[in-house]
């Protein structure tokens, strides 16, 4: 069974931040997707929604079940990321002071993204925006 | 040690779910940044924050952490409590101190969050 689904992600918008990542996973819960797995996913889906929300104009958050696992791909439209290289280290961040106050922003986010999924994948055009592609495998 | 003793120790007051205190904690993580939360946490711990907006719950929403506490007597927005309901997760208030609330816990036996990578080697 292929389930493929597509969620849009408000820019701007902290409160709502969070809301794309429980849906998924509650619809994860209710296709009996294996805890520890579900929360890797739910962990990437979360960092990458508050990217979303804090970086871009917006985007959207594909999810799918293929044979491979979970597929997850995150596309927006906005600034870009210049140096994918320095993103990716702990501790690097462009974040504003008003999203560290919302408990984010540490430089954290790729890298937890990284870490939780199987296979991680990230193309960047400064300018255009950003798509991120991370598979869990089952 | 359950939510409920949790509660005791911290001289903490439950703002929604107290009839989930009976859930089971075996480790617990205090900060305020909660990209840290995500990186390090597995489940069954328990979240001390002084984060007092609703993603301090979403976090431990993601993690199914089965509860967390805001300290130093800081009272949560209205949506992370509404939220916390939501979702049926425990979530307490202390006057206590980050410190002293970490202090009292772990002298009560409660452990920290075993970070999988660390190999005793600090990068400085």
């Amino acid at each position: 069974m292929m389930i493929k689904e597509t969620y849009q992600v408000t820019a701007g918008d902290m409160t709502a931040a969070g809301d794309v990542s429980a849906r998924i996973k509650r619809h994860m819960k209710q296709l009996g997707i294996p805890a520890s797995v579900m929360r890797r996913v739910a962990v990437g889906t979360y960092e990458a929604e508050i990217n979303l929300v804090i970086h871009s104009d917006g985007g959207r958050i594909d999810f799918a079940i293929t044979p491979e696992g979970i597929d997850i791909r995150v596309v927006d439209v906005g600034p870009g990321i210049a140096d994918i290289e320095k993103a990716m280290t702990e501790g690097w961040s462009t974040a504003t002071n008003e999203v560290r106050n919302m408990g984010f922003g540490a430089g954290m986010g790729l890298p937890n993204m990284k870490r939780n999924a199987d296979e991680f994948t990230i193309a960047s055009e400064v300018g255009v925006g950003t798509d991120i592609h991370m598979l869990f495998r089952i | 040690m359950t939510v409920k003793e949790i509660a005791s120790i911290l001289e903490a007051k439950f703002l929604c779910c107290e009839e989930e205190g009976d859930r089971q904690v075996h480790s617990a993580f205090a900060s305020d940044m909660m990209s840290d939360v995500l990186a390090f946490v597995t489940e069954d711990t328990l979240l001390l924050t002084g984060l007092i907006n609703s993603q301090s719950v979403r976090t431990a929403e993601m993690l199914d952490l089965p509860a967390l506490v805001f300290v130093r007597g800081k009272n949560p927005h209205q949506d992370a409590v509404e939220r916390a309901k939501m979702i049926g997760m425990p979530a307490l208030i202390t006057h206590l101190t980050m410190f002293e609330a970490c202090g009292r816990l772990y002298q009560s036996g409660l452990g920290a969050v075993e970070i999988e990578d660390y190999d005793g080697e600090m990068e400085i």
